[in-house]
């Protein structure tokens, strides 16, 4: 196991509510994750659990790319990995965001 | 709209099954009430352990729900998973609930949690037996890809009530474990139509181990579910005394049988070999009259 938090500047726009949102399950192959309104002063944080040990970078840029295409601030990302690859990470991220603000799921 | 059972995942099971907006969790994910053990075996755990337990409504009248993640761990039961099953029963017995339902997707004990998977069950089962000791409704579902077996399988048949569709399976030990044991001439693990006519549920709603099989479909289930809300089954010492002379007549007529089919032809089945092809429909009109009936 590995475990990796990265803080983001944020960048406000989405309004966030309620209590947190899980999408996904740590199944082979795949993830969850969890988001959370959290006071941070306007960053956002991601924190990282991963089964398969080696891919710091890997992560980094795939959740910077995510931070990129969405304006968050206050926010908590909490992921429980166990092997998803960077596409089903970036897929689950995003499915997290659509169900938080009750998009299509 | 229908929305298969067996594809979706315990959140949108529940969410398909009780009343809308109607369902408030207790201890979710964002408490991250996590296994215990899983980080010292250096393997992911899951904010929820696996299950997701709570309170809701079906038609107005107040349920406890229960629901095993069957993509995490193979719904395996571990420590904090089945002590959230645990409260939840026991919470039964403050709220007085129409019902306690407990959507099983489990292959059992988690064994990497060992003995406190082992002694949750034990903690589970007897908390099932005080809320229908108390006269509260504990009605099973199982529909999910793992089907219920193991410690899960003992669990669920201590519920008063059983509804399942026939993509689920309920058994004490799974195909490839007995494979493993006996040998592939005793029991072909990778005979999908053998799994399912012995372990699937058509077969155990024919010898009398449930009580209705619906159609892949949420919204059965939750149709099903309706009718044994509030209805308990008699938990007596005359009960189970019942219970233990219908097990000894059933083994009685069927021990000689070496296939299910056989089983279905003694039953008054016509043509046997096409109970694998009946919608539940006309399947649950056949089982009404032929099946053999629970004391």
């Amino acid at each position: 196991m590995e475990s990796f938090e990265f803080f983001f500047p944020g960048r406000p726009g989405l309004t966030w509510r309620g209590d947190g949102k899980l999408v996904g399950v740590v199944g082979s192959g795949n993830l969850e994750v969890m988001i959370e309104p959290v006071q941070l002063k306007g960053e956002c944080l991601v924190t990282i659990s991963t089964s398969v040990t080696g891919y710091r970078e890997t992560w980094k840029r795939v959740v910077a790319d995510f931070v990129d295409r969405h304006t968050l601030s206050d926010i908590r990302v909490s992921i429980n990995d166990a092997g998803a690859t960077p596409a089903v990470v970036s897929l689950r991220l995003d499915q997290a965001v659509a169900e938080y603000l009750g998009g299509p799921l | 709209m229908t929305e298969s059972y067996l594809e979706t995942g315990a959140r949108a099971r529940i969410v398909g099954l009780l009343d809308r907006n109607s369902f408030a969790e207790f201890l979710g994910p964002t408490a991250r009430v996590m296994s215990p053990h899983l980080p010292g075996l250096d393997m992911p755990a899951a904010f929820d352990d696996g299950i997701v337990v709570g309170e809701g409504t079906i038609d107005g009248r107040p349920v406890l729900i229960a629901a095993q993640e069957g993509g995490f761990m193979g719904g395996a039961i571990g420590e904090i998973h089945g002590a959230k099953l645990t409260g939840l029963l026991e919470r039964a017995l403050d709220v007085k609930p129409d019902a306690v339902l407990l959507l099983f997707d489990s292959g059992g004990v988690r064994l990497q949690e060992a003995n406190a998977g082992l002694i949750a069950m034990g903690e589970i089962q007897r908390a099932v037996l005080a809320t229908r000791h108390a006269g509260i409704s504990v009605i099973g579902l199982i529909g999910g890809r793992n089907g219920c077996y193991g410690g899960t399988s003992i669990i669920a048949r201590t519920c008063d009530w059983l509804i399942g569709s026939e993509e689920g399976r309920l058994s004490i030990s799974g195909p490839e474990v007995i494979e493993t044991i006996e040998g592939a001439e005793e029991f072909d693990s990778q005979d999908r139509a053998l799994v399912w006519r012995t372990m699937g549920l058509k077969h155990r709603r024919l010898i009398g181990e449930i009580d209705r099989v619906v159609a892949d479909d949420v919204t059965a289930f939750r149709d099903a579910a309706k009718d044994y809300l509030g209805r308990s089954r008699d938990l007596t010492l005359d009960a189970l005394e019942a219970e233990q002379g219908f097990l000894t007549e059933r083994l009685n007529r069927f021990h000689d049988c070496g296939d299910a089919r056989e089983i279905w032809a003694r039953l008054g089945i016509n043509e046997p070999a096409r109970v694998p092809d009946l919608d539940p429909e006309a399947f649950e009109s056949i089982a009404t009259t032929l099946a053999v009936q629970r004391p």
